[in-house]
């Protein structure tokens, strides 16, 4: 492929290539994402190229594409077949044949693979039209069902490169700037501050020698938006960086990709070569004089590397030890020099911003927060996924109307966002507009994106238990407020979680919390005490039920519940006594089961497979196991008791 | 070097731009507490006891004062409610594996610190990290070093490394303020050393 | 070990400090483990004093200094998993393998580790097992799935 040496051969190019591709013809893109893989799509793609083979058919009559992850990731392997748009929903390798004799030949659409919406029960064919991808504002996620990653003349189809011609042609680099602060983006990585000031720092150093990073360590646990931008659409990660390299005057550019992300790191390195070897990335990029380089660096498995001073440290070959800032990276950064990084999601909306204006950015969301937002969308929720919704979204329509709400009848209790360093947000608070600072009000942050929904059977005392052990070991360990902090805050609380709760207990975490917040080095430390506080804040009387009373309501904490059969309602089937793990149930046919208490693992096992109907395994927490019944009252005589 | 005004604890301090808050504060006589610092050190900031409040062009915030460079009029309070309070925790931390040190129960005395707060922790490093420091940049011998991460970071000596070279240095030792640095290097010694060098310092 | 193998991954990046981590990523990826003296060559080529590889290697939890099992088993701990139950997949992996996370089993067949989130949230709780991930695992499925791996 001969080198594109200008805008005009680019376009010239783009024209080629959308004149080749026939609109009308039959395409079926299929998400290869690391989630649909993982649930089978690749044999979904391998069927179906075997049945378009085995029909008759061939490439001039319908095309395959492997996509990147559109979001929905609950009911996935997701099929779109265009033109007319049809999504087929958990498709599995079976239903290929039927998808090529009727849908792609007989242009029959196939009911069983549609959406059903639960509100009426009828099928929804067209994808835009389901109400998970309706309600949504999709202008970052929309192209990844459209694009095969490993393909940049996907990207070119959709318009992709045209926002660096524009940057490098049209706009001088303060320009360029000027542009993103006009967008009033805000990085979406966690902090949360505006893209445009951060570039202006960068931009104004005098060095000749500047760095621009790309952050896709995404660390918070249950957060994923950034590696669907980056396996899904790798060249508008990198066209966003390239623009960044050119406005801050960086001719060098890293990726730092972490290390559980592997598809992640092979697009983007395939997108890296592909764009070198058109010459959208190197020497004299489209004869703009505008050099640009990109290594992919990978991470090794730490939580703290997403924190920027630790990245670059890590980026330099050391330990992701934080370092104090000021001085701040834009400043002195990697290798001492000028360095500008920045969040996968706030690089994606770079090229958004150059090719429709700073309004397509700022007309959207509330005053001091615009732009569009992906969450990740998880947890006790119907439609898990990722959802891309405008700021100022409230909470409520993201969860219930987007997500589908609680499945299995549960209540919900509370959302997590922000990950580690965020905080719970109860259903009071549900009507909040989700934007940087309502978030903050309420005693959580937007962190990266992630959202996690919990029910009634989740225990916050669990909750803060979970995110204080996985700080514990992610800290770096380098300063004495966080370290020390979290390891007494997380004695504290595993103290209480097993029903070894002290008065006092509340308040003396509250005041190590003040320690950790304020003396930290970096953020994992500042943020460390979020989920401890939140929970604090707004389930105090779960922390007073477990400290008191030793009662888990949520019956999560082991040491504190016991399951106990009743014996007005065991009907002795025995299946319980068979599936315990622990041989911990005694009993026989037409005798009463009694479960040991001294031999119970608190598994849960009984619970779950003791028959609806009978229901006589109970869970009991903060009160007494009643004593079991008399061995010569057990015996089942007859059909009456 | 141009001159910095600011102003610590009421105080008017001239400074040369690069100088510390913690250089800036001693030059005048303000002493601010010390665990992780030496002259002869990079500044480490690791040990947050000297964190002071600072107010640098209306930015307010808690910063470590030995890594922290003064700005021209930045304000910076060495002791107040907030601070002090900072202080106590993080002694009473330090206590909590350290409790026989003298140098922490010198500061606990000032700052009201007990030391039997927290639940006792079971190394009395504290890992102010200034054996490593010591060894790696006015040593250059790397004998030390710090390990994992987390509630689990911890500072061991390399065996092969320190028989050859500790046994005519040690000047590590009076540094550790909690002397589990000797312990550390004495049940290296007997345990981990390679053998041929076992014999020799059995000898001493 | 093969001296010339892991030479060649060391020349393959720039001979700089800066490489280390990248170095040690490549080695442990093609041996699955770094036996000390691809250490004392990366530190003799990089310049890298050892104190600071020993660190490193400490520090980052892709790295294992003793060989790792025929079948690297991990189990997603992240929060969606946690929250959907993946503390139970854990303890009935444990007890069909018999070791605990960060350990390998005599017979060198398991590795096992927990990994804060692979980005497969919606199928939570994971499992991977040499890259082939297993979504949707309940304690019951577990037996089911390792029976796999010889």
């Amino acid at each position: 492929m001969p080198r594109i040496n200008s805008p005009a051969e680019l376009e010239e190019f783009r024209k080629d290539i959308i004149s080749k591709r026939d609109p009308n013809k039959p395409c079926i893109a299929v998400c290869t994402g690391t989630g649909c893989l993982a649930l089978g799509a690749g044999k979904v793609v391998a069927a179906l190229k075997e049945e378009i083979e085995k029909q008759g058919l061939n490439t001039e009559v319908v095309d395959t594409r492997e996509t990147g992850c559109p979001g929905f990731c609950e009911r996935g392997p997701i099929v779109v077949i265009y033109p007319e748009e049809i999504c087929y929903l958990q498709v599995q390798p079976d239903d290929a044949a039927e998808i090529i004799s009727q849908t792609i030949v007989s242009k029959k659409v196939i009911e069983r693979l549609l959406y059903v919406d639960p509100s009426n029960d009828e099928t929804i064919a067209r994808e835009s039209e389901i109400p998970f991808y309706k309600n949504q504002m999709r202008h970052l996620i929309g192209n990844n069902i459209k694009i095969d990653p490993k393909s940049i003349e996907d990207y070119l189809a959709v318009g992709g490169y045209s926002a660096l011609v524009k940057a490098l042609i049209e706009e001088t680099p303060e320009q360029v700037v000027q542009l993103v602060k006009d967008s009033n983006l805000r990085g979406r990585g966690g902090a949360g501050f505006p893209a445009g000031i951060k570039w202006g720092f960068a931009a104004a150093g005098k060095e000749k020698k500047k760095y621009v990073v790309v952050n896709a360590d995404e660390g918070d646990p249950g957060a994923f938006m950034d590696r669907a931008l980056l396996e899904g659409n790798p060249f508008g990660v990198l066209e966003g960086l390239t623009i960044g390299g050119y406005a801050i005057g960086a001719s060098e550019g890293y990726l730092y990709v972490r290390q559980e992300y592997p598809l992640a790191v092979e697009n983007v390195t395939l997108a890296i070569k592909q764009a070198e070897e058109y010459g959208l990335i190197g020497k004299n990029i489209l004869g703009s004089g505008f050099d640009f380089k990109v290594t992919v660096h990978r991470g090794a498995g730490a939580f703290v590397c997403g924190e920027e001073t630790a990245l670059l440290a890590s980026l330099e070959g050391k330990p992701g030890e934080p370092k104090a800032r000021p001085p701040f990276p834009a400043v002195k950064g990697l290798f001492g020099k000028p360095t500008n990084i920045n969040n996968v999601e706030t690089w994606s909306n770079i090229p958004l911003i150059l090719k429709n204006g700073p309004e397509y950015i700022s007309s959207i969301g509330t005053e001091n927060s615009k732009g569009t937002k992906i969450f990740s969308l998880v947890g006790k929720v119907t439609n898990t996924g990722l959802v891309e919704v405008p700021m100022g979204i409230s909470l409520r329509d993201i969860i219930f109307k987007i997500g589908g709400g609680v499945p299995g009848g549960k209540k919900f209790k509370a959302v997590q966002t922000g990950g580690p360093s965020g905080g719970c947000i109860p259903e009071e608070h549900l009507d909040i507009k989700v934007d940087f600072d309502e978030l903050a009000k309420v005693g959580a942050i937007m962190g990266s994106g992630g959202m996690i929904v919990m029910d009634e059977d989740t225990c916050m005392i669990d909750v803060s238990k979970y995110f204080l052990n996985f700080l514990s070991g992610e800290s770096c360990g380098k300063c004495s407020p966080c370290r020390e902090g979290i390891t007494h805050m997380l004695s504290i609380i595993t103290r209480i979680s097993e029903g070894k709760g002290r008065e006092g207990d509340i308040e003396f975490l509250e005041e190590i919390a003040i320690s950790t917040k304020n003396a930290s080095l970096c953020a994992l430390g500042g943020s460390a005490p979020n989920p401890v506080l939140s929970t604090i804040r707004y389930f105090r009387d779960e922390y007073e039920a477990h400290i008191r009373d030793k009662r888990c309501s949520a019956f999560v904490c082991k040491d504190l519940i016991a399951y106990h059969i009743d014996p007005e309602k065991c009907k002795a089937c025995m299946i319980c006594s068979r599936k315990c793990p622990a041989d911990a149930i005694d009993g026989a046919k037409k005798q009463i089961h009694v479960i040991v208490q001294e031999k119970c693992t608190k598994c849960g096992t009984c619970y779950e497979v003791c028959p609806s109907g009978f229901g006589a395994v109970t869970r009991l927490s903060g009160e007494p196991v009643p004593a079991p019944i008399p061995e010569e009252e057990r015996t089942i005589v007859g059909k009456s008791k | 070097m141009s001159e910095i005004h600011l102003q610590i604890d009421g105080k008017d301090v001239e400074a040369e731009e690069g100088m510390t808050i913690l250089d800036a504060a001693r030059s005048v006589g303000i002493n601010i507490p010390t665990l992780c610092h030496h002259a002869e050190l990079e500044p480490y900031g690791a040990c947050r006891i000297c964190v002071v409040e600072v107010d640098a062009g209306g930015r307010k915030g808690i910063g470590a004062a030995c890594v922290r460079s003064v700005e021209q009029n930045m304000v910076v309070n060495t002791r107040t409610e907030q601070i002090d309070s900072i202080r106590k925790i993080l002694l009473e931390q330090f206590l909590a594996h350290a409790p026989d040190s003298e140098v922490l129960l010198r500061l606990a005395k000032e700052y009201g610190a007990d030391k039997d707060r927290f639940e006792k922790q079971s190394s009395f490093c504290i890992l102010c990290g200034l054996c490593v420091r010591y060894c790696t940049e006015v040593k250059k011998k790397n004998a030390i070093g710090f390990f994992d991460r987390g509630s689990t970071r911890e500072i061991k000596f390399f065996p092969e490394i320190a028989a050859k070279e500790c046994k005519d240095c040690k000047e590590c030792f009076p540094l550790c303020p909690t002397s589990y640095l000797q312990a550390a290097y004495h049940v290296t010694e007997a345990l981990a050393f390679p053998s041929t060098f076992s014999e020799s310092t059995s000898k001493e | 070990m093969d001296k010339g193998k892991i030479e060649k991954i060391i020349e393959k990046y720039p001979r700089d400090p800066s490489s280390l981590i990248q170095v040690l990523i490549h080695i442990q990826s093609e041996i699955r483990w770094l036996p000390k003296e691809a250490l004392n060559m990366v530190s003799q080529k990089l310049d890298v004093p050892m104190n600071r590889i020993q660190h490193i290697i400490t520090f980052y939890k892709a790295f294992s200094v003793v060989p790792k099992g025929r079948h690297e088993v991990h189990v997603c701990t992240g929060t969606a998993c946690h929250v959907r139950g993946a503390t139970r997949v854990l303890d009935a992996v444990e007890e069909r393998t018999g070791i605990e996370p960060g350990e390998t089993d005599q017979d060198l067949k398991f590795s096992l580790d927990t990994v804060s989130c692979v980005g497969c949230c919606a199928l939570g709780p994971v499992v991977v097992i040499d890259g082939e991930y297993h979504g949707n695992m309940a304690p019951a499925k577990t037996e089911d799935v390792l029976k796999n791996y010889e």
